[in-house]
């Protein structure tokens, strides 16, 4: 295999870990700060790309289609946090479970039905497709590089917005202390709303990337939720650092995994056999390095220690 | 004002009633409706041990269902070819006699419980759950890209599988075989509760370090309990793959896992005949709104979700009003 490929494929892994950067860094934040888990985090993803599909259609503009998906999701978040989510802060896990299980099923047939079950498809802009050529004569396909560096630049806005700003303060102060914000005169119903409408936004945002990679369609959401979730148990839930770092960690393993295993194999067993053994192991390789993580960390690389 | 004993009675009669009346109708569909609430209410009730009795919030069941499910698909499959499992280092055959495919199925799924269990009871809350899911979503993509038994497209068995002295084809014996296997399964889990297995185990989910203070281990506890509910949801599995005479990795899924779940806290968590009656509100649920409108899954979910906001405690809950408190 030659070392093209390789970092070929290494680049393909880090815009993968990218894009479940997007998804896991809302997933971990609303669990951080409000301690919920949300199932339905990944029909915010769908929703999104479903935005952008729709209003590139209509306008043809790749631009209006990328704030779409983040208004699109980010308001659909708002709604779901004050009609819903907001009812079961103070209930079990199982209660969030349960009823964000629900808003799956009623948001994946809600869209089945304003959009049909034929997957939609949006195009990569014209100004983003082809290729470039890299530094060693490596020709990368534009758009995911595009998609490597919008990951990136959101990553460190996100930095810089808990760290550096007075609602990140705030955001902090929720993690890790949800009374004594209220009782220094913070609208704590506005700062959640905020803080789903966020992590939504972002896993909207996720879906109209990669909605241009593959096809827009309903139940597109699920596989990268279960994903995200494997990345903030690896990280660490409620640590965006952690989010990041598991996020690549997956992103590269899963995809060197399925390129590599079928080629270790086939050093000493039979060409058909190995492509099957190799496959089959590397859908789960993914699983395997987060049980190996579990194993010596049970709260994750950068989670804090459980009580 | 009933008390749950007799609730608990009146739901197994009910769940009997009904394919008897149906078999002296000649509506065959609806037997076939009530065995498929009697085998996913198998797989419910075993996974309220761990997550009503045991506090383990598992999202991960399905893992078991599948493995039940392959068992029966894997041995039958190899029946139907006459082509044994394994010829070295002794020659294992394939096998059509569901006693074997359920003790088959029985094992491997507890097995697997007990190392999966062994894995994620290191950890706990939200944890758990998510590491749970993951190892379900792992069998899932096993599954899938595994050709040998089908891969995506999955497997049909083309005969049911067999049992001694019946007629396993024939809709209301398949029932009476499903229906036996529950009740036997509920008996022994209403044992295992009042022995003092059952009360430790209740205790450590109240207040684990109280139970760790008198020396107990609730780590073996919650291994145990998982293990056993591992093996039942296994069994429930094998028990659907022969209803169906079909394996699919869709049985490994996550949304069964959750559908499993969603049994449990319809019927009422840590109740008896929770999943009995959970079951039983679900699928009456599909067949009926799955009549009305194409999109039911969205009614469904409005179901479940005002179910959630104002009906805590489940159906055997909101009628006693005794909640029991979990994860």
């Amino acid at each position: 295999m030659s070392t093209i490929l390789l970092i070929e494929q290494l680049l393909n892994g880090i815009q993968f870990g990218v894009m479940l950067f997007l998804m896991a860094a809302g997933l971990t934040l609303i669990f951080g700060v409000m301690g919920l888990i949300n199932l339905a985090h990944g029909s915010l993803y769908m929703i999104g790309a479903f935005a952008a599909a729709s209003v590139a259609t209509l306008t043809g503009s790749f631009v209006l289609a990328i704030l779409a998906s983040v208004v699109a999701a980010a308001l659909f978040g708002a709604i779901v946090e004050f009609s819903i989510m907001r009812r079961l802060y103070e209930r079990d896990h199982l209660d969030q479970v349960l009823a964000t299980f629900a808003l799956i099923l009623i948001f994946s047939e809600g869209t089945r039905w304003m959009f049909g079950s034929f997957p939609l498809y949006l195009d990569v802009p014209e100004m983003l497709s082809g290729t470039v050529l890299l530094p060693g004569g490596i020709h990368y396909s534009r758009y995911r590089l595009a998609i490597i560096v919008i990951g990136l630049l959101v990553g460190v806005g996100l930095y810089l917005l808990i760290s550096k700003t007075r609602i990140g303060m705030r955001i902090r102060a929720g993690e890790n202390d949800r009374e004594m914000i209220g009782a220094l005169g913070i609208d704590i119903s506005k700062l959640y709303t905020s803080v789903f409408a966020l992590g939504a936004g972002l896993a909207g945002l996720a879906g109209a990337l990669v909605g241009a990679i593959q096809s827009v369609q309903v139940g597109m959401g699920e596989p990268v939720l279960i994903l995200a979730f494997v990345v903030i148990v690896i990280g660490g839930i409620g640590s965006i650092k952690g989010a990041f770092i598991g996020a690549l960690l997956v992103g590269v393993t899963d995809t060197l995994g399925r390129v590599l295993l079928p080629i270790a194999f086939g050093s000493f067993m039979e060409t058909s056999q190995a492509a099957s053994v190799g496959s089959s192991l590397s859908s789960m390789l993914i699983y395997l390095l987060m049980a190996v993580v579990l194993l010596f960390k049970p709260s994750g690389l950068f989670g804090r220690t459980q009580s | 004002m009933i008390n749950e004993k007799t609730l608990n009675a009146l739901i197994a009669l009910l769940l009997l009633a009904v394919p008897l009346i149906a078999w002296f109708l000649d509506e065959p569909f609806i037997i076939t409706l009530a065995t498929k609430v009697a085998i996913l209410a198998l797989a419910a009730v075993g996974l309220n041990l761990a997550l009503g009795y045991g506090g383990l919030v598992s999202l991960g069941h399905a893992t078991f269902f599948g493995l039940g499910g392959y068992s029966m698909g894997i041995l039958a499959s190899h029946a139907q070819t006459y082509t044994p499992l394994l010829e070295s280092p002794f020659v294992l055959e394939g096998t059509n006699s569901m006693p074997v495919i359920w003790l088959t199925a029985i094992v491997i799924s507890g097995l697997v419980a007990f190392i999966v269990g062994l894995l994620s009871l290191r950890t706990a809350g939200v944890y758990f759950i998510m590491v749970t899911l993951a190892f379900g979503q792992m069998f899932y993509y096993f599954a899938i890209s595994w050709p040998a038994y089908g891969g995506e497209d999955g497997l049909s068995i083309y005969v049911r599988n067999g049992f001694p002295g019946l007629n396993t084809l024939d809709p209301i014996q398949f029932f009476a075989i499903c229906y036996v296997l529950l009740m036997l399964v509920i008996f022994f889990m209403a044992r295992l509760n009042s022995a003092s297995f059952g009360l430790a185990l209740n205790a450590a989910r109240q207040n684990s370090e109280r139970v760790q203070t008198v020396g107990i281990s609730p780590f073996k506890l919650q291994l145990v309990a998982f293990t056993i509910s591992g093996a039942v949801t296994g069994l429930s599995g094998a028990l659907y793959a022969d209803l169906n005479r079909f394996i699919s990795p869709t049985m490994f899924s996550w949304q069964t896992s959750g559908e499993i779940m969603v049994f449990i806290i319809l019927g009422g968590v840590a109740r008896l005949f929770g999943p009995v009656a959970g079951a039983a509100i679900f699928i009456s649920l599909e067949h009926v709104l799955g009549g009305l409108s194409e999109y039911w899954h969205i009614y469904l979910g409005a179901v479940l979700l005002l179910v959630v906001l104002f009906a805590k405690g489940g159906l055997i809950g909101s009628v006693f009003r005794k909640s029991v408190s979990h994860g």
